[in-house]
């Protein structure tokens, strides 16, 4: 740039592209956090994928304060802004691991955030900093065999009982319940009632030797498509007491906790798609300008070259939808038609993206070898988890009084 | 004791560095970042401080750049050092190797350190020289690629890496030494210790402040002069040996190896 003619102007696509959204900090954070997932965690990938990551790593990361990024320093943590959520999901996209970068997601951004909104201050001193030091592993339940995206006909109930609740029934699908000490969990305190008869516990699953609390049971340890490095679990409660001070929030008013929850799930969730998809087209670029056929590169080929193009302008737009959205919602305001359409938009495009770096891969895109069939694998989820395409579209369609 | 790290600020590693043909210098402009060899500078620092061994009163990181190279001193400060000094002025624009190596010695000078640490080269220059320099001008001794260092009873051993094998070697302070990244794994700087790092003393200092003599500096002032920049020869193409029989192959990988008094 410096030695062409002053009225020549050139593009330099090398140029930094720091978002604005994001400061010096924020770039010395990932920076930090992105040297320690491609020394600690990338090289594990395989293994973590046969046995699920090891709790060592979560312990790791909290002593580093990778797991307290936003919250106060009065419960152990960093006390930075919303988007460092979206720079340790971003970090841990180059982990090659999605399991580990969901399971990483629920402790941080799903299961401990309604704590710190709504617990006691009692709740908060017990659960949060042995959660921020990585030494309590958490789960969110929502979902149940016969509930999913219906949450207001969950069937899990909490009946009061002097100063206890008793909790029957039972989750699925529940990422890190095989191994967590605890759980944020939704029930029903009036099964009469829809909406208004939901509540929120945070409910021990451990006691203090290790050992499942009495009723508690995990019926299943689920086999999935994708996220292998993830243990997910179909757990039951019989008769479980918790006692009246683990409510979070009020009781009646669980839906609308969760609904707040799944905002910050849902916009965390569509950076990690977003940057998921960006470490598949370089990967995949990395092939295309490797690869020969036909006596050159295939990157050079126009077919192969306007796919790079197609993705990359999808990944671009869905990732300045992610942050303008993340913007209003880190300034205070509840953007849940834009956080929806950010989810639907970037959970398709990932999918999208996925399927078409399989494809210029050809026929090592299929094999294990390329790591690419995993990420396609992984990526598959996203349409279906933290709420699926169809239940975005109801939320964005009914914003406009459809 | 007191510890000085001499950090850079340097082209990130990521960008793809250039030389500028009117200035014959290397465009600096892009992404910029701490030179990662003198991070390793500053963690054999914080490890001589948490060690036990001798005590550190405090780690200084110091730079000579432009007002860039705050962001590079605020990094050091992340990874663990204390406070940071920053020398800067137009006068030392285009300064060589041993213009460079007088200014720090100048600017080291007025802060009397028992021990400098310093990455062994820069990420963008790669001359391996500036700690002999600055050793010279403070008449301390230079130690260059050590990988391993102890501290004991007001001493160092240090193991160095040489041509064949490695020198343990031990030095009384003050002494100057630079580091190869082998030494240590820098740590992660955590959040808190970069939101931090903005917020200790940070002292900016000019020529005039530490007493540079104006013409041993700057372009002018530098004892070298690049006369001309040409791209390094296109490298052979290799021998390819088609291994039809074996045998002939290893002889022929012997011989050629023999022939260069490579075995």
């Amino acid at each position: 740039m410096a030695s062409a003619p002053s009225s020549v102007i050139k593009p330099d696509h090398a140029a930094s592209r720091k978002h604005m959204i994001f400061t010096d900090e924020h770039e010395a954070l990932r920076e930090s956090m992105q040297a320690w997932v491609l020394k600690e965690v990338t090289p594990n990938r395989h293994d973590w994928e046969e046995n699920y990551w090891p709790d060592s790593i979560l312990k790791r990361a909290g002593d580093l304060g990778f797991l307290g990024l936003c919250f106060p320093e009065e419960y152990g943590g960093q006390g930075g802004d919303y988007y460092y959520s979206l720079v340790r999901a971003e970090c841990l996209s180059y982990s090659g691991c999605g399991g580990l970068n969901m399971g990483f997601a629920v402790h941080t951004d799903m299961a401990t955030p309604p704590i710190h909104l709504l617990g006691s201050e009692e709740l908060k001193q017990r659960y949060l900093p042995a959660s921020i030091a990585g030494d309590k592993i958490s789960c969110l339940g929502i979902t149940e065999p016969g509930a999913g995206s219906d949450v207001a006909g969950i069937r899990t109930t909490a009946i009061r009982d002097g100063d206890e609740y008793v909790i029957n029934g039972s989750k699925t699908f529940i990422t890190n319940a095989p191994r967590a000490d605890y759980i944020v969990l939704v029930t029903k305190t009036d099964p009469e009632k829809g909406h208004d008869g939901i509540t929120l516990f945070v409910v021990d699953l451990k006691d203090d030797d290790g050992n499942p609390v009495p009723g508690f049971s995990v019926s299943a340890e689920l086999e999935k498509m994708g996220m292998h490095a993830s243990d997910t679990g179909e757990i039951a409660f019989e008769d479980v007491r918790v006692p009246v001070e683990n409510m979070l929030g009020e009781e009646g008013k669980g839906f609308y906790h969760i609904s707040w929850e799944l905002q910050g799930e849902r916009l965390v969730a569509a950076a990690g798609c977003v940057s998921g998809a960006e470490r598949m087209f370089e990967r995949t670029l990395e092939y295309a300008l490797e690869r020969e056929a036909f006596g050159r590169p295939i990157g050079r080929f126009q077919a192969i070259r306007h796919k790079f193009a197609e993705m990359s302008t999808q990944i671009e737009a869905a990732k300045q939808f992610t942050y303008a959205t993340a913007r209003r919602f880190a300034n205070g305001e509840y953007p849940v038609r834009e956080i929806s359409q950010a989810k639907l938009f970037t959970s398709r495009m990932i999918c999208d993206v996925a399927d078409e770096c399989i494809q210029i891969h050809g026929g090592y895109g299929y094999m294990k070898e390329y790591e690419i069939e995993r990420a396609y694998r992984d990526a598959r989820l996203n349409r279906i988890g933290a709420g699926t395409d169809e239940i975005m579209l109801e939320v964005i369609g009914r914003s406009y009084g459809l | 004791m007191k510890i000085c790290c001499l950090v850079k600020e340097v082209p990130d590693a990521a960008v793809q560095k250039r030389i500028n043909p009117e200035t014959k210098r290397l465009d600096r402009s892009g992404e910029k970042n701490l030179n990662p060899f003198d991070t390793h500078a500053i963690e054999a620092a914080m490890q001589l401080k948490e060690g036990g061994d001798v005590e550190v009163d405090e780690i200084v990181a110091v730079t000579m750049g432009p007002d860039s190279a705050v962001r590079a001193l605020h990094k050091a400060v992340a990874l663990g050092a204390d406070r940071s000094l920053h020398l800067t002025d137009g006068a030392l624009e285009g300064s060589d190797v041993a213009a460079t190596g007088y200014a720090l010695a100048k600017l080291l000078e007025s802060e009397s350190p028992d021990l400098v640490l310093l990455g062994q080269q820069s990420d963008d220059g790669e001359c391996y020289t500036i700690g002999a320099v600055v050793a010279d001008h403070l008449k301390m001794p230079s130690l260059t690629q050590v990988i391993k260092m102890d501290a004991a009873g007001g001493k160092l051993t240090l193991e160095r890496q040489a041509e064949y094998g490695y020198d343990t070697v031990e030095v009384e302070l003050p002494a100057v030494i630079s580091v190869g990244d082998a030494i240590n794994e820098p740590r992660y700087p955590s959040l808190k210790a970069i939101m931090g790092a903005k917020k200790k003393p940070l002292d900016t200092k000019s020529t005039a402040d530490v007493g540079i003599e104006a013409d041993r500096v700057g372009e002018g002032g530098s004892r070298t002069a690049v006369l001309e920049i040409n791209p390094p020869p296109a490298k052979e193409s290799g021998e390819i040996i088609e291994d039809e029989d074996t045998n002939e192959t290893v002889e022929k990988i012997v011989a050629w190896l023999d022939e260069r008094k490579l075995i």
